[in-house]
């Protein structure tokens, strides 16, 4: 039987991975580099088992082979077949099968490469990787088995992953089918996205544990790992972005994001993400903050699996999550042992870990570098805590409490305002490059001087614009004091970021006769990392502009029309032209709704289709029609809650000002994180390494 | 949020004014927004963490109908809120009630990013003690493009 | 600058540091575990005692004539703990058989049923009473308190406790029929 190959094939790749994990321990302790090689080999076998096991299941699910419980649960006859295949990922089983094969694939791309100089590593990067992808498959060994077959016995029917006593196979007739809310194309994609962006974290994470444990205190991990962090980065964030799609098209709650526990579970890990991708830059140029970026690549590996758990626990409870399941106890007892351990192992090696150089003056780049981490870190303390103080609430009071938008938006809105502005003026700020010259005294404070100075220098002409921003705003009669805030922030930023690109490319311009397009080109090419960096920021200022304008300015309004009735907002008028009721041949029932938009002059824009889908299991689902420019999102909803009749409907109005901008700075960001992770050919620069292990920092690096 | 709520007062006086002119019956139904208003603040414990305004269960369906009648039976917002928690429990509301042990909500982010300031401010001056003993550099950046250009080259060579 | 002198400066992670470090991550794990614990354990479980609490009813379902009714106050007596709402349409299955089990035991006074309203408004929840004409002592579960003691997964779910007070059976979801009720009093009754 198929369903006894997969969970077969399942359990090999268990017992590799565990026999990875013992080869790769004893090869070190014995120091017989066979045995290594032979852990790694072993590693690699994963990949392949459970691609084929996955396969298996694609296989079953494809063929809607109902004795399966999983296939059954997640698929149904009429689903498309790029939905059956996709379902792999709709329910807690395969998706956690999913996660496995995805780890093992990352293990097995960082097995793959050269290890010549780095062999001391090795075993341990296998350990870590071993060790998640073996935990991960426990839990499908044990608790939610994919192959899991559904038994008719005398009882009734019951699944069990062996056949139970007198039982004979039971097939059921037609699955349950996919959860119409997963059926999007941004849910199809979203998930597998987060996933990758998780265990790319877990590849990191593993070098930093290794080099914890070899007690090499350079940063050679950092630098061998500096493009999974960015990998793993860009795909958490596409995931995060893609979710936000996802809901704003088919929540139908004219938003992207509510601060739900579990979207914050995806979010806590890209923030600590976001920290260590900034501190690892002044731990490789300055030999700082070694410690600091081992605490935060800890952090993220935990926040990853704490986020997996939290998820698919139960613990809280969400639109998100997945159904309460057993193997929450499993998962607390990993996340507790992980976590103690790299805590342990962090302690330990506290004092080797110190930093090589020092700083210079609070304005000086690891300064502003440092505030950066600190305002990521600050977001995480509100979203961690908002997220846990419902448990504990419940545990003190034993009442339940609601921790939502508000508290979030309230503590962490300045810190992101903050967030925008040092994305500008950090780039301003020197590596500790200011000169100490004719200063026989050093007075700290005529350093700080200097260091604001030129800082100020750079700053007065791109400020300028950014003020005719704010003039402009208040002009048109911008009076929210937030959003003032924010835009005017977001203006300077931007501007301090294209002017910095001018800046670079007027420079080689002159000196090579390049012209500035070539120039432009040159020095992104050459030091994508920064230009990349610039590119993110820019996408982000635009996704800010995006976020500031719906959240600050979004206005909505509800009414039920009768036909050749209209509803206005913000200069719109929408008119209930008609309604129209039909089947789909995937078995969906549609209700939808004719609405035509006129601008405020009267001026016929468009018409919009705004619909409700009632799925065979009576699950409904709500389809905007929205009218979406760069100035804003007309967004319609039909609200079946409400009752529909042919004569009188009810309509849900939104106007969403700037939204767009959000997912355009979206494709701007993921645009600079690919030129910035985008593999060159990289000489690795031997004596450089040298020179930063152990040895005093030396000055003009 | 103010400003919504002395419209809604107004609109409140105005309908009892025309209550006392004219027959109950005659009263203008609370609107759609009206009643959104408030709901937006509320969530429903059958479906955590989605608002009430867009929540689509029966359930919640109900708590709208209940919003409406009271706004049409002259409650404030203040009013309507009170009643559900002491109906449903604190649960309802957006965020908890600042008493009590709810008040740990709110203080701990707060003192934990003062304790990270603090963290941040020793290590800034730990950091730079020794910086007596550096050597003074020789290049500054005046700002100059030469300067500028100087240290992009540089960069751009050390990355090569 | 010498390396000795920073070394000397900061060696190792300070004694209470590393306390405060392994308070807090334990703090925090006990507070998951706990949080865990409490979503794994489901309903409360047959065997416990259920402590009091009080019951607010709505007019025209109180008991004895009185709007207010403590759950001590039935020790001795079976009791029958029904979670419904009016929005529930499982519910509305066994209102039936629920009223016609109570028409059977009220007038032996030793068994009593209770009716708690899990977040209802008041208006739909009388329209269902009526509708089902129910008369056994009904009442809204204000705070969600009772419900959150119970740790109800939803509704309807009905509680037997028996005459000391400790739960006996908990019946998650609709009865299909009268006799399952009856089935599940009889014994309290004979213990």
């Amino acid at each position: 039987m198929l369903a006894d190959f997969g969970f077969g094939i399942l359990l090999i790749a268990f017992l590799t991975a565990l026999y990875s994990i013992g080869a790769a321990l004893y090869g070190h302790f014995s120091r017989r580099q066979k045995w290594v090689e032979s852990a790694r080999l072993a590693m690699l076998l994963t990949f392949p088992l459970l691609t084929l096991a996955s396969l298996t299941l694609i296989y079953l699910l494809v063929i809607g082979d109902f004795n399966i419980r999983f296939v059954y649960e997640v698929t149904s006859r009429d689903m498309p077949t790029y939905l059956k295949i996709t379902a792999l990922w709709g329910g807690q089983s395969g998706s956690l099968l999913f996660w496995s094969w995805l780890m093992s694939l990352f293990a097995t791309a960082v097995t793959l490469r050269k290890w010549e100089r780095d062999r001391e590593f090795l075993p341990w990067v296998i350990l870590v990787s071993s060790i998640t992808i073996a935990f991960f498959l426990s839990l499908n060994i044990f608790f939610e088995n994919p192959f899991q077959r559904f038994w008719q016995t005398f009882q009734g029917v019951e699944p069990a992953t062996f056949r139970p006593a007198n039982a004979i196979p039971f097939t059921a007739e037609e699955g349950r089918g996919l959860n119409p809310l997963l059926r999007h194309p941004g849910m199809v994609i979203h998930p597998p996205m987060l996933y990758l962006g998780f265990v790319a974290y877990v590849i990191p994470y593993a070098f930093a544990i290794a080099a914890l444990i070899t007690g090499r205190a350079d940063d050679r991990w950092i630098r061998l790992t500096r493009r999974w962090s960015l990998t793993a980065w860009l795909f958490l964030s596409l995931g995060l972005v893609l979710g936000g799609r996802w809901a704003y098209d088919v929540l139908g709650w004219g938003g992207y994001w509510a601060w739900d526990p579990v979207e914050i579970a995806a979010f806590m890990p890209w923030l600590t993400g976001t920290a260590f991708l900034h501190s690892v830059m002044i731990q490789e140029k300055r030999g700082m903050l070694k410690r600091w970026n081992m605490i935060l690549i800890i952090l993220t590996y935990s926040l990853v699996v704490f986020g997996t758990f939290l998820t698919r626990s139960g613990v809280l409870s969400s639109v998100h999550a997945f159904a309460q399941s057993e193997i929450g106890p499993a998962f607390f007892i990993f996340i507790g042992i992980t976590l103690v351990t790299s805590v342990a192992l962090l302690i330990y090696r506290w004092d080797s870990l110190q930093a090589e150089g020092q700083m210079h003056s609070m304005f000086s780049r690891e300064a502003l570098f440092l505030l950066n981490n600190l305002l990521f870190m600050g977001i995480l303390v509100i979203c961690f805590w908002g997220v846990i103080s419902p448990l504990i609430s419940e545990l003190i009071t034993g009442q339940k409490v609601t921790v939502g938008p508000p508290y979030y938006e309230r503590a962490a809105g300045p810190l992101f305002a903050l967030l925008v502005l040092l994305m500008g003026i950090a780039p301003l700020s020197a590596w500790g490059h200011i000169t100490l010259k004719n200063l026989a005294a050093q007075n700290s404070l005529e350093l700080e001087k200097r260091y604001a100075l030129a800082i100020a220098r750079l700053l007065w002409k791109p400020a300028i614009p950014a003020l005719l921003v704010l003039i402009g705003l208040l002009i048109a009669g911008i009076t929210n004091i937030y959003a003032l805030i924010g835009l005017t922030f977001a203006a300077l930023t931007a501007s301090i970021t294209i002017y910095e690109f001018w800046r670079a490319a007027r420079a080689r311009e002159r000196a090579q006769g390049e012209n500035l397009l070539t120039a432009l080109w040159r020095l992104a090419g050459r030091n994508r990392r920064r230009y990349g960096g610039y590119t993110i920021h820019l996408g982000v200022i635009l996704m800010a502009i995006g976020i500031i304008g719906i959240e600050m300015f979004q206005s909505e309004t509800q009414k039920s029309l009768a036909v050749g009735e209209n509803i206005q907002l913000a200069g719109y008028t929408v008119r209930y032209d008609s309604l129209a009721q039909f089947p789909t041949n995937d078995g969906r029932w549609v209700t939808r709704a004719v609405v035509s938009v006129f601008d405020k002059n009267g001026q016929f824009l468009t018409e919009l289709y705004p619909r409700y889908d009632v799925y065979a299991d009576g699950q409904p689902m709500t389809i905007p029609g929205v009218r979406s420019t760069l100035a804003d999102d007309l967004y319609v909803l039909l609200i079946n809650w409400e009752g529909v009749t042919a004569q009188v409907a009810p309509f849900k109005v939104y106007h969403n000002p700037l939204v767009n901008w959000l997912w355009l700075g979206a494709f701007v960001f993921i645009f600079g994180t690919l030129i910035a992770a985008w593999p060159e050919e990289e000489r690795e620069p031997l004596p450089t390494q040298a020179r930063k292990t152990k040895a005093i920092y030396q000055p003009g690096d | 949020m103010k400003k919504k709520l002395a419209v809604l007062i107004l609109l409140l006086i105005a309908s009892l004014v025309w209550v006392g002119s004219a027959n109950a019956q005659d009263t203008t139904p609370p609107t759609d927004d009206e009643v959104n208003a408030i709901a937006k603040q509320l969530f429903c414990p059958v479906c955590e963490n989605t608002p009430l305004d867009v929540c689509p269960t029966e359930a919640c369906k109900q708590w709208r109908d209940l919003i409406r009648l009271k706004l049409s039976e002259g409650w404030t917002e203040e009013q309507i809120k009170q009643y559900f928690v002491d109906q449903y429990g604190a649960r309802v509301l957006a965020e908890p009630p600042r008493q009590g042990w709810y008040w740990l909500i709110y203080i701990v982010p707060v003192a934990l990013l003062l304790v990270g300031l603090y963290i941040l401010f020793r290590a800034y001056q730990t950091m730079r003690a020794p910086l007596a003993e550096q050597p003074a550099e020789t290049h500054a950046p005046t700002g100059l493009p030469d300067e500028y250009l100087r240290r992009i080259e540089e960069e751009l060579k050390k990355r090569n | 600058m010498s390396e000795s002198n920073v070394t000397s400066r900061r060696s190792g992670v300070p004694l209470w540091a590393q306390v405060l470090v392994w308070i807090g991550l334990l703090g925090l794990l006990t507070v998951v575990a706990l949080g865990l614990r409490r979503t794994q354990q489901g309903t409360v479980q047959p065997g416990e005692t259920i402590p009091d609490f009080t019951l607010t009813l709505f007019s025209g379902y109180e008991y004895e004539g009185r709007n207010e009714i403590k759950f001590s106050e039935f020790r001795g007596k079976v009791v029958v703990i029904n979670f419904w709402a009016s929005w529930c349409k499982p519910c509305e299955q066994e209102a039936v058989e629920l009223e016609s089990a109570w028409r059977t035991y009220q007038k032996s006074g030793q068994v009593i049923f209770l009716g708690i309203d899990y977040v209802d408004t008041e208006p739909e929840a009388r329209g269902y009473l009526t509708k089902f004409e129910i008369t056994y002592p009904n009442g809204p579960d204000l705070g969600t308190r009772i419900s959150q003691f119970f740790r109800i997964k939803g509704v309807p779910e009905t509680y037997f406790i028996d005459r000391d007070g400790k739960l006996a059976y908990v019946q998650v979801g609709p009865f299909r029929s009268e006799e399952e009720i009856h089935a599940i009093i009889t014994p309290l009754l004979n213990k």
